[in-house]
């Protein structure tokens, strides 16, 4: 009985982002449609970012680097696997899902082992020197991509068609995989191995002495942080015509910070909240376009000064409408 | 052999021009253990502060007429570019970072990236996004050695850098704001409790660390020939990797931090490719924290629960 | 406080959520593009990296591609209407450059799209023109793969296989060179492709390259690679990069004791190129659109009424983006309507058309057939050296 329900239930919510995808499709022009696509993915970032800076508390400014390794990852394999796939099950939306979601797994597992490499050493040092070897790891990342032939150096990589890489990326693709990776993220947070989590980022040494393994606990969330990353990267490069390093500079990483400092740290709907408002915003502040940069990292310094905890601090925004009850966690007064 | 000498002439000036700027994140962190990522930007302020001063002091008309320009203005130039910075980064520490002082690790952090990114965009407000040229504060003269050309613009980088580094050294050694300095750095609690103005010490720290980098600026300018508002991006990130290399809190070790730092970076963009330079500085940073965290000349700090 | 501050987030999120709303446009489908036969202007858009490390070539392309629309304003606008122009920021972004033109024809309805200066940039914003069915032209993208994306996407410029062979051609011939450097920009896509065409054609000549190095653009300290191709007897250094860092490599190559010619292309165009090398960049030649001294009195009147109108001197980038919007202008009269696919079509058949850059005809691969010229700096000025036709 129990599996009939589950099942039911995601079927249901299939249909209703299937639903979902038609209107937007119907209702909105283009342009907002590309804005919701990237607030799609912007928020698979910032939940994903969320797990290892906020859940965790270890401060990674690198991430970038992990969205191009899935971009990379997700275009070449969906390149390579387009002819071979198609002359099994024909041209058509089923075999271009498949092929898609092949590509994306792809690039997220290319992406969780590069997570795994950056890591593992890296996660033995504590707060600044971790920030600052992550952002080395990013830069690392970007300038072999950079300097790879086969993957076209600093022009980008884009498949062999002259018109670019084939555009998977659809609300329908973008909705489901938002709606798997908050589920995952979320069921993540507050199972046991999540409280395992905020529990090496409250006191790592305490969590220790409570035979906690801190070490592996923290590669593997960071390794999962990496990975959506990487389908975040898969998502937007068959959004693009092709996959750039450019695209993915400190600036990128920095993006996915903000994202989750406005929502507060280690907060999941946080997290979806800023991943929301900086695709917004960017256009949003679009007649601002020459002071947008300006503003944006006095709005970082601001928020930092006057409310370091964001919109949500540590808690989760259904929290706030339970009344009487005591707050979950900290809500970060 | 005259190219390896060339290569290693050419990574000693700019490794000390590195150690003018790691002096300054490694004073900062030993004692608010805070990594200053603006930094950087002031490094660039300083160098676009000379380039304005000397336009105003009328360096074209010198340069029009083939005459050097007199060494009592150039050192004005320094003078104003020093003070300029260092009045930056007093503003920046009292601004951004003394409000955020007690709070967890991260929330500096990212209060310093943020002051960082937008020091770097209103500089391209203000300056001008496209790269200057660097008025010849000093003319250039070439003399050849062995083969090896060496400007007289490298050998002033080597002394102004060798003039200041001792000056800061003989500060912190014998005055009594260097002193507190040193104190603050090992226990900034029991320095309090003895009674020492610590936002004093800070705001001082902060000053000579900019000045110093603004130093910095100017020499920069006058070897790389061009400046633009984001010199500061990746230039403070390797310097920042030479003060850890060196040991971060020592300053000798951020002297030491960047002349390798400067060596790596040449001999890398000589021998195994220009597109690595950038490269090796962040594979050194992983490899030293991995291997000594506390740096070459750091000393190590047992971390009690 | 609790409700407070319950109340400030609701309201946060539905200012948000109603702001998000708000930019719905009423059309039912992706909506009707281009303007309505009856409005009273002609949109035209323009996108471009206005911030950014590379903001400095947006703005002084969208300097060019204004002062064409103000100059057609002045004299009445076309047909009948007025030309409206609005420019987009891509900040040197290429997911930002395919929103710029999403919201270019979404938002503002323009009718055609100028843009981008980046190859891999137009590639970006390119396809989402084609699939729009706007057409495009990009006054300076030199990689072949541009107007390939689809027939709504040409250009003004020429590709870079034909700059490569030009530049090799004349190393080869003109200054009878048989070693050559090289030394590119591997951050930037013409550069590379510059390269690459002219290493092609002067081997095919019969040259040889006695070395190649690279720079990131950016970079401020060039004296590895210099000191790297100093001792391989090149008897010319061929730098296929833009004005900000040649001018550099000119003063560290002078400094450094590498006594040779530069040779360059048309990324060199600027007056910033011999502010910043000086002394040292005078004896280079680069290719070029058009020479400043036996220009045509169209392009003679074109570069005054820039330097009065903006106070200084246009760049290459400058008299392509004006360039661009004179076809532009030009094709929309010729369609004798407003109506995208009208427009271009009548820009396919662009043919001898009288620039500031020479005359133009556009060739079924959607790109301009044009002559280049090699300039020779010579005491800080460019001057006319040699015209080669393709």
């Amino acid at each position: 009985m129990r599996a009939v329900i589950r099942i039911a239930s995601a079927g249901a919510v299939l249909l209703v982002i299937y639903g979902l995808s038609f209107g937007v499709e119907l209702g909105f022009t283009e342009y907002v449609q590309r804005i919701v696509l990237l607030a799609g993915i912007n928020i698979i970032l910032a939940v994903g970012l969320n797990l290892i800076n906020g859940t965790t508390g270890q401060f990674s400014i690198g991430h970038a680097g992990f969205m191009a390794v899935g971009a990379y990852g997700a275009a070449f394999v969906g390149v390579k696997l387009a002819a071979p796939i198609h002359s099994v099950l024909g041209p058509g939306a089923l075999a271009n899902g498949v092929i898609f979601n092949l590509a994306l797994l792809a690039g997220a597992f290319f992406a969780g082992i590069s997570g795994l490499i950056v890591g593992m050493p890296s996660l033995r040092l504590r707060g600044d020197y971790l920030a600052v070897v992550t952002l080395g790891f990013g830069e690392i990342i970007r300038i072999l991509f950079n300097n790879a032939a086969f993957l076209g150096s600093a022009t980008g990589y884009f498949g062999d068609d002259p018109s670019g890489l084939p555009a998977y990326t659809t609300f329908f693709w973008v909705f489901a995989w938002v709606s798997a990776i908050v589920a995952l993220i979320h069921n993540l947070t507050f199972s046991q191995t999540g409280r395992s989590l905020t529990a090496i980022r409250e006191d790592e040494i305490a969590a220790e002495a409570m035979a906690t393994p801190t070490t592996r606990l923290k590669v593997t969330a960071f390794a999962i942080s990496a990975a959506t990353a990487g389908i975040a990267g898969g998502l937007f490069a068959h959004m693009q015509a092709g996959v750039r390093p450019e695209d993915f500079r400190f600036e990128k990483s920095v993006d996915m910070i903000v994202m989750i400092i406005i929502g507060g740290l280690g907060s999941i709907s946080g997290a979806i909240i800023g991943g929301i408002f900086v695709a917004a915003s960017l256009e949003l502040m679009r007649d601002l376009q020459q002071y947008r940069l300006v503003l944006y990292a006095l709005l970082l310094v601001i928020i930092m000064i006057v409310r370091p905890q964001g919109l949500l601090g540590t808690g989760e925004l259904y929290q706030l409408f339970r009344r009487g009850k005591p707050a979950k966690r900290g809500e970060g007064a | 052999m005259t190219q390896f000498l060339q290569q290693l002439i050419n990574g000693l000036s700019l490794g000390s021009i590195y150690a003018l700027i790691a002096l300054g994140y490694t004073m900062v962190y030993g004692i608010l253990k805070l990594i200053n990522f603006a930094h950087g930007e002031v490094f660039m302020v300083g160098a676009y502060t000379g380039y304005y001063a000397a336009g105003s002091l009328g360096v074209a008309t010198f340069e029009a007429r083939h005459q050097s320009f007199p060494l009592y203005l150039a050192l004005l130039v320094l003078i104003a570019a020093m003070a300029a910075a260092a009045l930056l980064g007093v503003a920046i520490e009292f601004l951004a970072y003394r409000p955020v002082r007690s709070a967890p690790r991260l929330t500096p952090l990212i209060t310093a990236i943020g002051v960082s990114l937008f020091l770097q965009n209103a500089g391209m407000l203000l300056f001008s996004p496209n790269p200057q040229r660097y008025p010849a504060i000093l003319s250039e003269v070439r003399f050849e050695v062995f083969g090896v050309i060496v400007t007289n613009i490298k050998l002033t980088i080597f002394a102004v850098a060798l003039c200041l580094m001792l000056g800061l050294h003989l500060f912190v050694q014998k005055t009594w704001t260097g002193r507190a300095m040193r104190a603050l750095s090992f226990n900034i609690d029991a320095a309090k409790l003895m009674g020492i103005d610590t936002n004093r010490v800070i705001r001082s720290t902060f000053a000579i660390g900019s000045a110093l980098a603004a130093a910095g600026g100017i020499l920069f300018g006058l070897d790389q020939i061009t400046i633009n508002p984001l010199m500061g991006v990746l230039t403070g990130l390797k310097a920042f990797v030479a003060a850890v290399l060196g040991g971060i809190g020592s300053i000798p070790g951020a002297v030491v931090g960047g002349l390798l730092i400067g060596l790596a970076e040449q001999l890398t963009a000589g021998y195994l490719s220009p597109e690595y330079r950038d490269a090796i500085t962040f594979v050194i940073l992983i490899l030293i924290l991995l291997l000594k965290p506390e740096g070459l000349l750091g000393v190590v700090r047992v971390e009690k629960v | 406080m609790q409700i407070l501050r319950r109340t400030l987030i609701c309201g946060l999120c539905a200012a948000a959520l109603s702001g998000a709303i708000s930019c719905k446009k009423p059309a039912p489908d992706g909506g009707p593009t281009g303007s309505a036969a009856g409005s009273a202007e002609i949109v035209v858009g323009h996108y471009a990296s206005m911030t950014g490390s590379t903001a400095h070539f947006g703005q002084d392309t969208d300097r060019g591609i204004r002062m064409a629309i103000e100059e057609a304003n002045a004299k009445g606008g076309v047909l009948g209407k007025k030309l409206k122009l609005v420019t987009l920021d891509t900040r040197g972004d290429s997911a930002e450059a395919a929103n710029a033109v999403s919201r270019l024809i979404d938002v503002e309805k323009v009718s055609a799209v100028l843009g981008e200066v980046a190859s891999s940039l137009s590639l970006a914003g390119g396809r989402v023109a084609q699939r729009r069915k706007i057409p495009m032209i990009s006054p300076t993208s030199t990689n072949p793969k541009v107007t390939e994306v689809g027939d709504y996407i040409f250009r003004v410029c020429f590709i870079d296989p034909f700059q490569g062979k030009v530049m090799a051609t004349f190393a080869r011939k003109n200054l009878n060179f048989s070693k050559v450097a090289i030394l590119k920009d591997v951050k930037n896509d013409y550069s590379i492709g510059l390269a690459a065409a002219f290493q092609k054609a002067f081997t095919e000549l019969g040259g040889t390259i006695a070395a190649e190095q690279s720079y990131s653009q950016g970079d401020t300290d060039f004296s590895a690679q210099v000191t790297a191709i100093r001792g391989t007897g090149a008897q010319a250094l061929f730098v296929p990069g833009y004005y900000s860092e040649v001018g550099s490599i000119a003063r560290t190559a002078d400094r450094l004791g590498l006594k040779v010619p530069l040779l360059g292309g048309d990324g060199w165009d600027s007056p910033d190129l011999f502010k910043i090398g000086g002394d040292a960049i005078n004896g280079s030649y680069f290719s070029d659109h058009f020479a400043p001294d036996v220009a045509t009195d169209k392009a003679k009147a074109f570069v005054a009424n820039f330097g009065a109108k903006y106070g200084q001197p246009p760049t290459g980038l400058g008299a392509l983006g004006y360039e661009a919007a004179l076809v532009l202008i030009d094709s929309i009269r010729r369609a004798g309507k407003d109506d995208p696919t009208a427009i271009r079509d009548a820009i396919a058949a662009t043919k001898d058309f009288e620039g500031v850059t020479g005359k133009i005809t556009i060739d079924a691969q959607r790109n301009a057939q044009k002559s280049a010229v090699v300039l020779k700096v010579e005491g800080g000025k460019a001057k006319f050296e040699a015209s080669i036709a393709p």
